[in-house]
């Protein structure tokens, strides 16, 4: 039997080409992504380990400096790492070197006043010189290090981005208003962060304090251990000598230390937990892909097989059990499968190193390595490859093997009755049903404890869906029929026909489209919802021409906030502080305002009480935050503000109204008298800015003055918000599009398929066709608009189905994002129906050629 | 259009001539002639039967004049028009206006309905049905109360006679028939070789038929006999017998050579 499968598979090597291809890629994908994964996983390692290289112990202090997120400094305490915990430290008899680091936000301007690299990776630390005048983390390549005031010293790559030269004026900015500084030195680095496209600012330590934290004040201390001395011994040691949290708390609770070893260690498990994240995500969109091969590797078995059931007739004639008949097709998929995923590794290998080459030469700071071809991916992605191809050809070869040894006797005529459909439809029916049923119970939650059910309800519902796809596809190809006669005649109308004639394998060919089309159009829907709430947010609730902030969301500095308001133009201007407090027992988000300008910049949507309580101390609530706390206008809840070393006193305050939930604004909103009596420097997240004249050019410009032109601040208007969202929306939108366009491909590959086969089956009647008149063109227009029939029909299912699954979706988000309504993209909906008509015709290309070229006399005489 | 009035008999002109046909396949060694130097006229309203012995090139001969295979030399006509470098959309427009097909593997779309297969010529050239006309074919093969079948509903001999109709429903200047009845059993051949002689002889069409069944070119007004890719006889008024005897003077040579 091995050698009859063989055989077969070396006879039909064009028609299982596509079959193949549609493997390969799967497998491909696989083998990339892991090799991929691997190698940049593998080299980020390499780099991050290399920085460690030097401490011993590190005792960091996450509360303080500008990256600190709002939650982590409103539970701080008072301590601080100050000169003399340096000091001390040093003086430790392990201690070899004890050094004091700064670090914290720093912008840089290129020559025209624009931040160089992101926001989000822009930082400024302090310059150390040891006797000598080095410092051995930052060698010098130019100049020397900054010794006072008013000296910086930059990475080599920002100097290089920002054109600047030793001696240069650099106008660089913290989270205050910006300044200049002469450029004294250019060094380089081995800080990951750097590597990979960040910007580094080196002051002097003097200066670094001051701008980025507090006079005296470090962020973290690294501590080299002399030799002989252990680090966890060290460390002992060190903890000793830190301040305690002013709190009655132990010594160094509130600060953080790690030996070296646990530094690197924390750094490799994040770096594996970057790229797994990114490798489960590929993986699952290579997993859609093989899915959809599935359908393809299954349809094609079918057909082969009902080409072949004379042959397989006559080996059970011949004395073959059923037995022998289902190996023999099983063995065949092996065989097609081990070929095309052996291609597959090979090209996944390529993949994996072309992306390597693509990544390093996009971003020249992304770390390198040698390519990693793990012995998991060599297993892994060929054993996937074989299994998925297996699998898919178990039913058509149990069908081959219920074929009676009485049908090699009968005329090779195929035969034209099919098995009834009523069973699989009553299932369809019902799967489709309950999976329905369950989203739309789901949905109907409001909040996320309605993901269970939708999930499981979209997964149900998809199968059902794709297992009723043969009785779908009459009626909604009918619906196209009248137009396609119309349009295309005679050849329009054979194609629908065409289409319609074998529901099963139209179904197996659509449903790889359709499984596309619906996570696209899902994904498309929700972006667009998400989009339009937040447009939607904004709009109604903002009230300010500009909203000014930093370019990577950090706290501003109360002067420059101040500075802001005094711009000229300013009517109205109000920071919107952020804190995390601890109201009747929950910690919440907390906005604050300035009472006297917050009806002019913000407005939130009263639905009862009144926005002039906050002048009284009082606080507003959301309607949805009224609801789960049980508040209402008049209550009073104990606010406390939120703090690690446990309950400060609550102080009762007053709900002195109710607004509708909203985007862009906290559950609660206080007064920033309020905020600031219990935090004094709270994050300051945005500053509303309303101008005499309105959104003005002027204004803008004037308001950026006020800011010294800080490189990091953005002075954006209510359109620059909602493109910012819906900038970000539409990459991840994107980056999916490209994904998913794999699985299209296969899908592709699934059509050229069919119809390959429909041709070869049907060529009497194409020959027919011809011989009684239909020109060589009306043969290709008749494949083609039947490659174009199942593509849309494929293609409507999946935008339907895509859009109800959005809808679900929406229904289980309702609650976390306030405002959120399903918004259909009709346009981009159509764009989608449209490209799967294209996809359609490049598919019908080779086929169409193939049916129009062949020899009317031989397809006629075939039987 | 240049369709002729098909009730009109008007014999004596040339439905379809050949002119010292030849027609060669393969190069030295493998070089066959399946058509050598045949000369032969089908006038119009006439029943012309081509018989011979299995590849004596009487299908090669229906395939070339029908503008259906190329000739290696010669000249092939369908009424006034020169087949040969003819290109292929122009023979695809011919075959479509002026002949009709028959095919032994009844040949049907199995999506379309009867009536549907029988106008399909029609609807590709985009071109009217004549519906008198249509009623008469369709009355003629019997067909009425089937129109709206499927050929997976229909006998062979009535898909045959749906393939008949077909042929016939564009009043084409020819029919050409390939071993119509082979597929057939005796009693529904006889019915389609009886309706191919009416449509000659009441309907006034002409049918060229190829045939190795004696009995089958006894329907024929003419019978031409092929042999090794040429005209070797014909016989005007055919019996059964006759043609039989004929045939079996090939087989004698045959047997003997």
């Amino acid at each position: 039997m091995f050698r009859t499968a063989l055989r077969n598979v070396l006879a039909h090597k064009g028609r299982l080409l596509m079959t193949a291809l549609a493997i390969m890629l799967g497998t491909a994908f696989v083998a990339g992504t892991m090799v991929f994964s691997d190698t940049l996983g593998q080299a980020m390692k390499n780099s991050y380990s290399k920085s460690y290289s030097d401490v011993s112990v590190q005792v960091t202090d996450y509360s303080a400096g500008s990256k600190a997120g709002s939650r982590d400094k409103s539970g701080r305490g008072s301590a601080k790492l100050t000169d003399a915990t340096v000091k001390q430290i040093a003086g430790l008899p392990g201690t070899e070197r004890a050094q004091g680091v700064v670090s914290g936000f720093t912008a840089v301007a290129d020559k025209k006043g624009k931040l160089i690299g992101e926001a989000w990776s822009a930082t400024g630390s302090n310059f150390v010189p040891d006797a000598s005048g080095q410092d051995s983390r930052y060698p010098m390549t130019e100049g020397r290090g900054p010794q006072k005031a008013g000296e910086i010293a930059l990475d080599k790559e920002a100097a290089a981005k920002g054109g600047y030269h030793v001696g240069d004026t650099v106008r660089t900015a913290a989270t205050g208003p910006a300044s200049n500084a002469v450029l004294t030195g250019i060094f380089t680095t081995g800080d990951p962060q750097v590597r990979s496209g960040g910007t580094l600012t080196l002051l002097d330590t003097a200066s670094a304090q001051q701008q980025l934290l507090t006079p005296g004040q470090y962020s973290s201390i690294t501590v080299k251990a002399k030799p002989g001395t252990s680090e966890t011994a060290l460390l002992d040691e060190v903890v000793k000598q830190l301040p305690g949290d002013g709190n009655g708390n132990g010594n160094g609770s509130r600060f953080q230390t790690e030996t070296g070893t646990t530094l690197t260690e924390q750094q490799t498990t994040m770096v594996a937990q970057q790229t797994d994240s990114m490798k489960t995500m590929l993986l699952v969109f290579a997993a859609i892909s093989l899915f959809v091969g599935i359908f393809i590797i299954a349809n094609t078995f079918t057909m082969l097989i009902a080409q072949r059931t004379k042959e397989l007739a006559l080996l059970r004639a011949v004395g073959a059990s059923r037995r022998q008949v289902t190996n023999s097709v099983l063995v065949e998929a092996l065989l097609i499968g081990a070929l095309a995923s052996a291609a597959g590794l090979l090209a996944g290998i390529g993949i994996g190193a072309g992306m390597q080459a693509l990544v390093g030469s996009l971003s020249s700071g992304m770390p390198t390595g040698p390519l990693v071809v793990s012995p998991t991916a060599m297993i892994v992605a060929p054993v996937v490859g074989i299994l998925v191809t297996v699998l898919s050809a178990v039913f058509p070869a149990l069908r081959a093997s219920r074929i009676a040894p009485v049908a090699a006797m009968s005329n090779g005529d195929q035969p034209a009755s099919q098995k009834s459909l009523l069973i699989r439809n009553i299932i369809g029916s019902l799967v489709a049903g309950g999976g329905l049923a369950l989203v739309a119970m789901g949905a109907s939650t409001g909040d996320s404890s309605g993901r269970l059910p939708v999930g499981l309800g979209a997964a149900l519902a998809l199968v059902g869906i794709f297992v009723l796809l043969p009785l779908l596809s009459r009626p909604v190809i009918a619906l196209v029929g009248p137009l396609l006669s119309k349009l295309a005649g005679t050849p329009g109308k054979l194609a629908r026909q065409n289409a319609v004639r074998n529901p099963r394998r139209t179904a197996a060919t659509a449903a790889a489209l359709t499984i596309g089309l619906t996570l696209v159009s899902a994904l498309t829907v929700l972006g667009a919802s998400v989009s339009g709430a937040v447009d939607k947010a904004v709009t109604s609730s903002m009230k300010a021409d500009f909203a000014v902030q930093m370019a990577n969301g950090m706290t501003m500095t109360p002067e420059l906030a101040a500075q802001i308001g005094k711009a000229p133009g300013v009517a109205a201007a109000s920071p919107l502080t952020e804190v995390y407090w601890d109201v009747n027992g929950d910690t919440s988000p907390v906005d604050g305002v300035d009472p006297a300008t917050v009806d002019q910049l913000i407005k939130p949507k009263m639905i009862s009480g009144s926005a002039d309580a906050l002048t009284k101390g009082q606080i507003l609530i959301t309607s949805d935050y009224a609801k789960k706390s049980g508040l209402a206008v008049g209550s009073v809840a104990k606010v406390s503000e939120y703090s690690p070393q446990g309950k400060q006193e609550p102080a009762g305050l007053t709900v002195g109204g109710v607004y509708e939930s909203n985007a862009m604004l906290s559950s609660v909103l206080a007064s920033n008298t309020e905020v600031t009596k219990r935090e004094p420097d709270a994050d300051i997240r945005q500053v509303l800015v309303k101008g005499t004249d309105g959104p003005t050019a002027a204004l803008q410009q004037a308001v950026k003055d006020a800011t010294g032109s800080n490189p990091a601040v953005e002075v954006q208007t209510k359109q620059d918000i909602q493109d910012q969202f819906n900038k970000i929306i539409t990459f991840a939108l994107n980056m999916m599009y490209g994904l998913l366009a794999m699985s299209v491909v296969v899908a592709v590959l699934g059509v050229v398929n069919t119809l390959a086969m429909s041709v070869f089956e049907r060529k009497r009647e194409i020959g027919m066709l011809r011989a009684i008149g239909l020109d060589r063109s009306g043969i290709k227009r008749m494949v083609r608009l039947e490659s174009v029939v199942i593509s849309l029909f494929g293609a409507t299912v999946g935008v339907l189905l895509g859009c109800f699954m959005a809808w679900a979706v929406n229904g289980t988000l309702e609650s976390s994002m306030p405002g959120l309504a399903t918004v259909v993209p009709y346009g981009k909906m159509l764009v989608f129906l449209l490209l799967a008509g294209l996809v359609g015709l490049v598919a019908a290309i080779w086929p169409a050629r193939r049916a129009s070229k062949l020899d009317i006399l031989d397809s006629i005489k075939t039987s | 259009m240049t369709s002729t009035t098909a009730t009109a008999v008007r014999t004596g002109q040339a439905a379809a001539r050949a002119t010292g046909l030849n027609k060669v396949y393969g190069e030295g060694e493998t070089r066959v002639v399946a058509l050598d130097d045949v000369s032969v006229v089908f006038p119009q309203g006439r029943y012309t039967a081509i018989m011979g012995p299995s590849g004596s090139g009487k299908s090669t001969l229906m395939h070339c004049m029908a503008g259906l295979d190329t000739v290696s030399s010669g000249s092939s006509m369908i009424g006034e028009t020169e087949l040969v470098g003819l290109k292929d959309k122009q023979l695809t427009k011919l075959r479509r206006d002026h002949i009709g097909f028959i095919f032994q593997a009844f040949n049907l779309l199995p999506t379309l309905t009867a009536l549907e297969n029988i106008t399909l010529p029609m609807d590709i050239a985009g071109r009217k049905v004549d519906q008198r006309w249509l009623d008469t074919v369709v009355d003629t093969v019997g067909l009425s109360g089937r129109l709206s079948h499927r050929p997976s509903q229909l006998s062979g001999g009535q898909q045959q006679r749906v393939a008949c109709a077909r042929a016939l429903a564009g009043k084409p200047d020819i029919v050409f028939a390939d071993e119509p009845t082979g597929n057939l059993d005796s009693r529904s051949g006889a019915e389609i070789l009886s309706f191919l002689r009416n449509s000659v002889r009441e309907l006034g069409q002409t049918v060229v038929m190829v045939t190795h069944d004696p009995v089958a070119a006894s329907y024929a007004d003419r019978v031409i006999f092929l042999a090794d890719g040429r005209i070797v006889d014909e016989l005007e008024g055919p019996t059964a017998d006759s043609v039989l005897d004929r045939m079996r003077r090939f087989d004698a040579k045959g047997r003997t050579s």
